[in-house]
């Protein structure tokens, strides 16, 4: 049995497909259930009535789709987040990846940076960092222009410095960044070899051949015909044998990839490339 | 409600027409007792799908399903993204992700902000439960401390839903079921050994 579609549901189709058909960003394989409630927000706080006073908003209003974009995306990270994932990267990828004279890793959905900054870090503790490109990339620039900079809350860092030290850190943390006013500005040569660009797993194709990609909490909020794309995206740039890392509550389990990808960790979401 | 009915005449007249086809139970402070009276009494070749919540303090790892899947006859697991929703399974919300259902009745994972404090949030996997199974979802919210749930049992009305919330009286901790009571007016009102009664009959066979 299937209900009617609510008037609110044909509206937020219609946002959806108006902002892909005016800005080409393409939500319409989003998962339905947490885009309305993040719709729903921006309407609450853009002080629109309906979805289509929104939709209005978005099509003629200059701002409109700036605005609209940051409720669609969802900046909600921290660094070294699972400290067990980096942990695990630590102690079961970076072996590997030491084995490479040059490594390119991909920081996909890499929204304010916390986890690029992360991934850095990590990498210079083990040497791999002055070897190693990192492409991080968002289709938010506000997010990325926040990554650029690398400063991060003053009050974040007891959590981070906690989720630091049970990563298996090896250096004081407040050692990479510098306090003031009320921020911590991270250490710029981090950021070196880091390449912030604007792409979009939905619509935009693989740039590069990876040896590590880090996606991660990205692909809950896609159906899975948009994980399949995604997945397939990461298989094509990963190198033979190459590493994924995941979300913690994540799975490739119910995607069409589940047989391409062998677990390293499975718990900690880390998996390895199997042979095309 | 006339006082003498027993549970299972209240539910009668209460389902009406409803087929019902997911269950999902909310609980929060003393949640865990609550489960324990309730899961057990899901009989084997039970037909509906059962998705529960219980708030845990902190982030820790959520061990709910480990917990009751020896001791409930239906299999128990944490609800994982975009798994499809078999019927007579029961899931548990692991810890720190959103649960919602989705169109295509699989299960779907976020990390939004908390909602009432809670992520999981009971709220957000009934509203999104309530948009897709419509009448044919009943919503059961248990004991707890706080007010989540209340939204999530009154679009589970308003979407053709039934409601059974417990007696707040007998409650380990009364102001989350007397906050939903409050608020949307749930079918049945009953003590634990009543939602144990009725609980088996909330399936279409």
């Amino acid at each position: 049995m299937s209900l009617t579609p609510s008037d609110f549901d044909i509206e937020l189709r219609m946002l959806i497909e108006a902002v892909y058909l005016k800005y080409n960003y393409d939500f319409r394989d989003y998962t339905g259930a947490s885009q309305k409630r993040r719709v729903l927000v921006a309407m609450r706080e853009m002080e629109c009535a309906t979805v289509s006073e929104l939709q209005s908003r978005v099509l003629h209003e200059p701002n409109g789709f700036a605005q609209l974009l940051q409720y669609l995306t969802i900046p909600v990270t921290e660094m070294f987040r699972d400290p067990d994932y980096f942990l695990a990267v630590r102690e079961q990828v970076a072996p590997f990846l030491k084995t490479y004279p040059s490594l390119k890793i991909w920081v996909a959905g890499c929204s304010t940076g916390e986890e690029v900054y992360s991934l850095a870090i990590l990498l210079k503790e083990e040497g791999l960092l002055e070897r190693s490109i990192i492409y991080a990339t968002d289709i938010n620039p506000e997010s990325l222009e926040a990554a650029r900079r690398g400063v991060f809350p003053l009050e974040r860092m007891r959590l981070y410095t906690e989720n630091y030290q049970k990563s298996g850190g090896k250096a004081a943390f407040s050692d990479y960044y510098t306090a003031a006013y009320g921020g911590a500005l991270f250490d710029r040569s981090l950021i070196e070899n880091v390449t912030f660009a604007d792409h979009s797993l939905s619509t935009d194709s693989v740039f590069s051949e990876t040896h590590f990609v880090s996606c991660r909490n990205v692909l809950i909020y896609f159906n899975r015909r948009l994980q399949d794309r995604v997945l397939g995206l990461f298989h094509d740039s990963l190198c033979h044998r190459g590493f994924l890392g995941l979300g913690s509550k994540e799975s490739i389990d119910f995607s069409s990839y589940a047989e391409r990808f062998e677990a390293l960790a499975r718990r900690e979401r880390v998996f390895r490339k199997v042979a095309p | 409600m006339s006082a003498g009915r027993t549970a299972q005449q209240q539910l009668a007249s209460a389902l009406d027409k409803r087929r019902i086809e997911m269950v999902v139970i909310g609980g929060s402070a003393g949640g865990v007792d609550a489960l324990v009276g309730l899961l057990p009494a899901l009989p084997e070749g039970f037909k509906s799908a059962v998705a529960c919540i219980l708030h845990v303090p902190g982030d820790r790892e959520s061990r709910l399903a480990e917990l009751f899947d020896p001791r409930t006859p239906l299999p128990v697991r944490e609800a994982r993204d975009k798994e499809p929703i078999h019927p007579g399974t029961v899931y548990f919300a692991g810890s720190g992700y959103h649960l919602s259902v989705e169109e295509d009745r699989r299960f779907s994972l976020s990390c939004e902000a908390p909602v009432q404090f809670a992520r999981p949030a009971i709220d957000i996997l009934m509203e999104s439960a309530a948009d897709v199974y419509g009448p044919a979802l009943a919503g059961i919210l248990l004991t707890g401390a706080n007010f989540d749930g209340a939204e999530g049992m009154c679009r589970i009305r308003e979407r053709g839903g039934l409601t059974i919330v417990q007696d707040p009286e007998e409650a380990h901790v009364g102001t989350m079921p007397g906050e939903a009571i409050r608020r949307c007016a749930p079918h049945l009102v009953l003590p634990l050994a009543g939602i144990r009664a009725v609980l088996p009959l909330l399936e279409t066979p």
